[in-house]
C-alpha cells in the first residue's frame, strides 16, 4: 500500500567536487542510483565501510548534502511528497519536524553555552509545534524512557556537566521531542566504550520501539544494527550490495562481501604455552605530573618472548599509559620494568640505542604517526639508517623487501602517506617498526580506527609476523573480539589497576569477576536477542552510568 | 592552481621593485649623488619625477633606494628568521627550563619597544650597514621566535615526532626533518611581513637620522631630506614614502595568498 511507505527514495545518485592536492578541482559520483523504501514505524539499518555513502544516503533523507554534496538525480519521497527539488523554505519545515538527526559525536554537536534543556525543546517550540511547558514535559518523559538519571533536573545542566553516554541519549531526547516520523541515527554509539554503547543501544531501541517512529540507523558494525533493525541494506563504495531481512543478512547472507561482513572477527588464533619472559613488569605505579593520583597501579605483567599480551579495559583504564611507561615518555615513580634480561631506564633519553631498537611501536592514528612530508621509502628506510647504518641500494632493496613482507608491492616507497588508504598507512607503520627488527613491538588501539574487513587483515599480517620473526606483541585495545583473535595472555585494566590477568582460556573462563563479566557481556554479538539477553542478565552496570 | 587577482598584482609589483634593486646601475638614468638640474625642479621629460633638494634626480635616487632598503631589510629578515626558527624550534622541542629561559628573555625584550631600543644601540655604535641588519634582524627575530615556538608546539606533540623520540633521534634531527617541513608554510608567509616590517623599520630609523647613512640614498633618508619642500607644496617628499607603501601592499598581497593556501591545507577548501 502506498500510504504505508514513509520515504521512498529512487535512483538516487548524489555527487560532489572533490579538490584533490594539486590538480584541478573534479566532480566524483558518491552514490549510484540506490533504491530505498522504508514504512511507517520500520527501522532500516544502513551498514558499510568508510567511504560507501551511508551517512550521505542518510542525509539524503532530510535532503540535504554536506559540504560540496550535491543530490544530482533520482526521487526522495517524504510523507507522499518529492523533497529533492524542494524549496529552502519548505526543507526548513520539513527539517526538525518530520525529519530529525542523532550524529556519531554527541559531545561535539551541543553547544556548550546553552543548558540541555533549552537545547533539546528548540526545534519544538521553533516550529511552534508546542508550548514550553508541553514540550519540556515530553522532554522530561523521553529522559526517563531513555534511562537517564535524575529525568526532572538533568534539563538544567550543561553539556559537559554529564558523560558522553547520558549526552548521546540527551540528543536522541531531543530527537524525538518534535515527535517526528524520521530519526535517522548516524553511528550514535560508536564513539562510545563498549559497556556504555549497550545501554544506549537498549535505550534507543527502547525509545523507538516506545514513540513508534521510524529510523535510518547507521553503522560500520554489524553486530550492532542487527540489534535494533527490522531491515538490513549492507552498502559498499555507493552501491546496494544486498538487502534483506535482519535476520536473513545475519543467518544466511546471500552476497559475499555481505558473508565476509557476517564472518568478521572470526580468526582463530590457538594460544602458546607459558614461556620465559622477554618484558617483565613488575610492581609499576605511575602518575602524570602535577597531579596527586596514580593512573597506573601496582601493575605486574609478565610478556613471554614470541606471544601476545592483550591489554584490555576502556577509556581511562590506563592502558595506554602503560605503554608510555614501558617505552620510557612516561617514568614510572616506583617499580621496575626489565627487558630481555635487563633492567631497562626509566626515561627514555638514558636509554641504549639497543634498548630503544628493540622495543618499537605502532600507534592508533597511522595518519598522525608518520610525518606528512616524508616519503614511505624514508619512512621505513630510517629505522634501518639509524640502527644498522644502511645506506644507497642496500637501504632500497631492504625497504623492498619489508613492503614485501606487509603485501604491499613495488612503486609505494616513493608514495607519500596522504596518498595511502587507512589500511595501507597502517601497514606502513608496521614495516617501520618491523625494520628496527624489535623483539617487542607495543600496538596501541592499532585496529580501532579501520573498518572491520580491513582490520581483520591487518590483524592476520601481524600474526603471520609474529610466527615470522618472533616478535613479543603488547597489544592495547578496548575490543574483546580483537583480544580473542590475537592474543596468548590477558591483562584486563580497569582504573589503572589489573584486575584480571593470565592464559587466553583462564581469563575467557568462568567464574568471572564483576568487571570482566560486564565487559565480555557488553561486546556486541552477531545474532539476534543478544541485547535483550545481556540487559536482563548482567551484574553491574557501566561505568558511564 | 588558479592565482587569484590580488596577489597577482602582488606578484607583479614585487617583482618589479625587486628587478628594479638589481640591476639599479644600468636603469637608472642619473647618477645617485650628482646634481644635475635645479632645486625643487617639477616632473619634467628630463626629470621623470622632478629633482629633489639639491638638484638631483628623484626617479634615479628612488632606483639607487630600493636597492639599499631592499638589500637590508632581506639581510635582516633572513638574519631574525635563522635565529628565531632555530631559537624557537629548540624551545618547543626541548621544553623545560631552555623554554622558560628563551620565552622569557624574548618577553622581556618584547616589553620594551624596538624603536627605542634601536635607538639607543644605535646612538652607540658605529652607524654602518652591518650593524644596522644585526640590529634590526635581533629585534625582529624575537616575533619570528614567537611564532615559530607556537608551531612547532603544535608540531612536537604529533605522534610521529614521538616516534622519531622513541626511535632514539638526536635534536637537530627532529628540528630540521620532522617539524621544518612540517612548519614550512607558515613561516613562508610570516617572512614576506617580517620583511615589510623590516622595510618600515629601516625607513623610520633613516629618516630619524640613525638609518642607512649618505651618501648611500634610501628611502626614509628621502623623505627626510625633502620634507621641507611640502612646505612649499613640493611633492618630492611624497613619492618615497609612496614607493614604501607600494611595496608594503604588494609583499602583503604575496604573504596574504599564502597563508589562505596553508590554511587550505588544514581542512578549507581554499582558492
Amino acid at each position: 500500500m502506498a500510504d504505508d511507505l514513509l520515504l521512498n527514495i529512487k535512483g538516487l545518485v548524489i555527487e560532489a567536487t572533490a579538490y584533490p592536492p594539486g590538480e584541478p578541482p573534479k566532480d566524483i559520483t558518491l552514490v549510484h542510483g540506490v533504491d530505498l523504501a522504508l514504512k511507517r514505524g520500520k527501522v532500516l539499518g544502513l551498514i558499510g565501510e568508510s567511504g560507501a555513502g551511508k551517512s550521505t544516503i542518510g542525509l539524503s533523507a532530510m535532503s540535504y548534502g554536506r559540504g560540496g554534496v550535491r543530490l544530482a538525480a533520482g526521487s526522495i519521497m517524504l510523507n507522499g511528497r518529492e523533497i529533492r527539488t524542494a524549496a529552502p523554505t519548505d526543507l526548513r519545515h520539513l527539517r526538525g519536524r518530520e525529519v530529525t538527526y542523532v550524529s556519531q559525536s554527541a559531545a561535539a554537536s551541543f553547544n556548550p553555552a546553552k543548558r540541555l534543556m533549552e537545547q533539546v525543546i528548540e526545534t519544538s517550540i521553533g516550529h511552534g509545534l508546542m508550548t514550553k511547558a508541553e514540550a519540556e514535559a515530553r522532554a522530561v518523559t523521553l529522559f526517563r524512557k531513555l534511562g537517564l538519571p535524575n529525568p526532572e533536573t538533568i534539563g538544567s545542566r550543561y553539556p559537559h556537566q554529564v558523560s558522553g553516554g547520558q549526552l548521546q541519549r540527551v540528543m536522541t531526547a531531543m530527537a524525538l521531542c518534535p515527535k517526528p516520523d524520521l530519526v535517522i541515527f548516524d553511528e550514535p554509539t560508536t564513539a562510545l566504550d563498549v559497556t556504555t554503547q549497550i545501554d544506549v543501544l537498549a535505550a534507543i531501541k527502547e525509545a523507538i520501539r516506545d514513540t513508534q517512529v521510524a529510523a535510518l540507523y547507521i553503522t560500520h558494525d554489524l553486530a550492532v544494527v542487527a540489534q535494533v533493525s527490522d531491515e538490513i541494506m549492507v552498502l559498499r563504495q555507493g552501491r546496494m550490495v544486498e538487502l534483506g531481512t535482519t535476520d536473513q543478512i545475519i543467518n544466511a547472507p546471500r552476497e559475499d562481501y555481505t558473508k565476509a561482513l557476517v564472518a568478521v572477527r572470526s580468526i582463530e588464533h590457538e594460544e602458546k604455552p607459558e614461556a620465559p619472559a622477554v618484558l617483565s613488569i613488575q610492581n609499576v605505579t605511575a602518575r602524570y605530573r602535577g597531579t596527586n593520583f596514580d593512573v597506573l597501579k601496582n601493575i605486574t605483567l609478565d610478556l613471554p618472548a614470541g606471544q601476545t599480551l592483550a591489554v584490555v579495559g576502556e577509556s581511562g583504564s590506563g592502558k595506554s599509559t602503560l605503554a608510555r611507561a614501558i617505552t620510557g615518555l612516561l617514568p614510572p615513580r616506583s617499580g621496575r620494568i626489565s627487558f630481555a634480561g635487563r633492567t631497562l631506564s626509566n626515561e627514555t633519553k638514558a636509554r641504549s640505542m639497543d634498548d630503544l631498537r628493540e622495543i618499537q611501536m605502532i600507534y592508533q592514528m597511522a595518519d598522525t604517526a608518520m610525518n606528512p612530508r616524508q616519503t614511505v621509502g624514508d619512512i621505513i628506510g630510517r629505522p634501518l639508517e639509524l640502527y644498522f647504518g644502511l645506506k644507497g641500494a642496500e637501504k632500497q632493496r631492504r625497504v623492498q623487501e619489508l613492503l614485501d613482507q606487509i603485501e604491499m608491492g613495488a612503486g609505494f616507497a616513493r608514495r607519500y602517506p596522504a596518498e595511502l588508504s587507512g589500511g595501507q598507512k597502517q601497514r606502513v607503520c608496521i614495516a617501520r617498526a618491523l625494520a628496527a627488527k624489535p623483539k617487542l613491538i607495543i600496538c596501541d588501539e592499532v585496529t580501532s580506527a579501520l573498518d572491520p574487513l580491513v582490520a581483520d587483515g591487518i590483524l592476520k599480517l601481524l600474526l603471520n609476523l609474529q610466527a615470522e620473526s618472533q616478535v613479543a606483541y603488547l597489544f592495547i585495545t578496548h575490543d574483546l573480539a580483537t583480544v580473542r583473535a590475537i592474543s596468548d595472555k590477558i591483562a584486563v585494566m580497569y582504573k589503572g589497576a589489573v584486575v584480571r590477568y593470565g592464559q587466553k582460556s583462564d581469563v575467557l573462563a568462568p567464574p568471572f569477576d564483576d568487571y570482566t563479566d560486564l565487559l565480555l557481556s557488553s561486546v556486541p554479538e552477531m545474532r539476534l536477542g543478544w541485547l535483550e539477553e545481556v540487559i536482563s542478565t548482567r551484574k553491574m552496570a557501566s561505568a558511564g552510568n | 592552481m588558479r592565482i587569484p587577482l590580488s596577489a597577482l598584482i602582488g606578484m607583479i609589483f614585487t617583482g618589479g621593485f625587486i628587478f628594479v634593486a638589481i640591476f639599479a646601475h644600468w636603469i637608472a638614468p642619473y647618477p645617485i649623488n650628482d646634481p644635475v638640474g635645479g632645486v625643487w625642479e617639477a616632473p619634467s621629460a628630463q626629470f621623470w619625477l622632478g629633482t629633489d633638494t639639491i638638484g638631483r634626480d628623484i626617479l634615479s635616487r628612488l632606483i639607487y633606494g630600493a636597492q639599499v632598503t631592499i638589500f637590508v631589510a632581506l639581510a635582516a629578515s633572513i638574519l631574525s628568521f635563522a635565529l628565531g626558527t632555530f631559537l624557537g624550534f629548540t624551545a618547543a622541542v626541548s621544553g623545560g627550563w631552555l623554554d622558560q629561559a628563551l620565552s622569557r628573555s624574548v618577553d622581556l625584550m618584547m616589553a620594551i619597544p624596538s624603536l627605542i631600543v634601536a635607538l639607543v644601540l644605535l646612538s652607540v655604535l658605529p652607524l654602518n650597514l652591518t650593524v644596522l641588519v644585526l640590529v634590526i634582524g635581533i629585534l625582529d627575530s624575537t616575533r619570528v621566535f614567537r611564532l615559530s615556538r607556537a608551531v612547532a608546539a603544535d608540531i612536537a606533540v604529533m605522534e610521529y615526532v614521538e616516534a622519531a623520540k622513541l626511535r632514539g633521534e638526536k635534536g637537530n634531527w627532529i628540528i630540521f626533518k620532522e617539524i621544518l617541513p612540517n612548519a614550512l608554510s607558515p613561516l613562508v608567509a610570516e617572512f614576506g611581513l617580517r620583511f615589510i616590517f623590516a622595510v618600515l623599520f629601516i625607513s623610520t630609523l633613516s629618516f630619524l637620522g640613525l638609518g642607512i647613512q649618505p651618501p648611500l640614498a634610501d628611502w626614509g633618508g628621502m623623505v627626510k631630506e625633502n620634507r621641507d619642500g611640502l612646505i612649499y607644496g613640493k611633492t618630492a617628499a611624497m613619492l618615497p614614502a609612496a614607493a614604501i607603501a607600494a611595496l608594503a601592499i604588494s609583499v602583503n598581497l604575496v604573504a596574504d595568498w599564502i597563508l589562505t593556501r596553508t590554511s587550505s591545507l588544514k581542512g578549507g577548501r581554499g582558492g
